[in-house]
């Protein structure tokens, strides 16, 4: 566990691999105005896809699209396009 | 919004199923002399012997929702001294080792990976990835009728009515990440410090939506079997330590495979006009268990094999119980509305109940 997320009063962000970010801490999270978005849990995860239907927030819908954040290896050759 | 009626009231004594839970309700109903107390170990291992499969036999699986209910105090009519009483206890033991038996016999374990955090949890979100196809909830979303959401209510109440309980005999039989793990999950679930906010209770009010009791165990009677098993399998993973890593790989499984179904739940109970107080359960879960899966898979089960590399089999074992069981449940219910059915047992009898 990393120095972040022993410390409770200090908010971390979690990348979890070919998923969302889980959010600890107390944080705001807003909107493009500004306002604040409602937040019933402590601990929250943010979409990453994009394919989300209850944005900002993360429904699971990733593991439907074949979202992954692996980093493409550079080697690689290019896929026909 | 379809208004509440009264439907299916519940019962407030559970009913036996066959020699063993009659015996066992007159025990534990009966006088202080405890007439019949010391035959039920014997007569336990005499249930067995005539017993095809575990799972779906009725008289063994409401025996071991009865005994497993002493620890939680969920049931009605059972004094809190029984709970540690020697011969319950020696009951619960021999008819746990044949559930355990048919368990281990029927579920398919995944090759197991290497003891690390990543690995393991890698292992997890494959074995619980979505499938494409029917299902259930599929069904739900787009076909089911009204009396077949309250049956699926109905049958998800023997869980959800105590949601989260099972998987919290673990706290303390666990330590350090997994532990922290597990309890930032239950806090959550329990409400996240509102009271109102308890998915258990949630999911009450989405029962009173539809018209039903939403007293735990009311419809004990009308469920079948198998879904009697699914929770005493939780209990029985929870409450023996020794399964600590299968209660928490269940964990895992439960979360990693719920809010891409939840989000079709909501939808069938939309489709019929049910409302936000009705929804409210269903959508909480999609946004929630989005949240618990990930932390299930990497800090509670990933993080418990990382510290104890012996409880790694456990873990899996527990994550692939939870869904060949789930798959049992939904195969009764999608079989019996196929054939236009009731998913309930023994529909004639809630009206005399």
């Amino acid at each position: 566990m990393n120095e972040a997320r022993r410390s409770a009063a200090r908010p971390s962000v979690t990348a979890c691999p070919d998923g969302p970010l889980i959010v600890r801490g107390a944080i705001d999270v807003c909107d493009e105005t500004g306002a604040v978005i409602d937040r019933t849990r402590q601990t929250v995860a943010l979409c990453r896809c994009g394919a989300s239907a209850i944005k900002p927030w993360c429904d699971g819908t990733h593991k439907l699209t074949g979202f992954t954040t692996h980093t493409p290896d550079p080697t690689a050759v290019d896929p026909p396009r | 919004m379809v208004s509440p009626v009264h439907y299916l009231p519940g019962t407030s004594a559970i009913g036996s199923r066959g020699v063993l839970s009659e015996l066992l309700l007159r025990v534990l109903t009966g006088g202080p002399d405890r007439t019949g107390l010391s035959e039920l170990p014997s007569a336990a291992r005499a249930a067995l012997t005539g017993v095809d499969d575990i799972l779906h036999d009725d008289d063994i699986q409401v025996s071991l929702l009865v005994l497993y209910g002493l620890h939680y105090g969920s049931l009605p009519g059972f004094g809190d001294e029984w709970e540690w009483q020697p011969e319950l206890v020696e009951t619960r033991g021999i008819l746990e080792k044949a559930f355990e038996s048919r368990l281990r016999e029927l579920v398919v374990t995944p090759p197991l990976p290497e003891p690390t955090q990543d690995a393991v949890a890698r292992t997890l979100f494959a074995l619980t990835a979505p499938t494409p196809g029917p299902s259930l909830s599929r069904y739900v979303a787009k076909s089911a009728t009204l009396e077949q959401l309250r049956e699926f209510l109905i049958l998800r109440s023997i869980y959800t009515l105590r949601e989260a309980d099972p998987h919290s005999w673990a706290i303390p039989r666990l330590t350090g990440r997994a532990k922290t793990a597990l309890v930032e999950i239950q806090f959550d679930e329990y409400g996240s410090g509102v009271p109102e906010r308890m998915h258990a209770g949630i999911f009450a009010k989405t029962m009173r939506g539809l018209g039903l009791d939403d007293t735990y165990g009311a419809y004990v009677d009308v469920v079948p079997a198998i879904t009697l098993a699914s929770q005493n399998m939780m209990s029985f993973f929870g409450l023996n330590r020794r399964l600590r890593g299968a209660i928490a790989g269940h964990l895992a499984a439960f979360e990693m495979t719920s809010s891409l179904p939840n989000r079709s739940y909501g939808d069938g109970f939309r489709r019929l006009g049910f409302a936000e107080d009705v929804t409210d359960y269903f959508d909480e879960h999609v946004e929630a268990d989005a949240v618990h899966e990930q932390i299930a898979a990497c800090d509670l089960a990933g993080a418990l094999v990382e510290d104890e590399p012996d409880l790694l089999e456990s873990v899996l074992f527990g994550a692939a119980a939870c869904l060949t069981i789930d798959d049992l449940v939904a195969e009764h219910i999608d079989s019996a509305w196929q054939h236009h059915r009731s998913a309930l047992r023994d529909p004639e009898r809630r009206i005399h109940a």
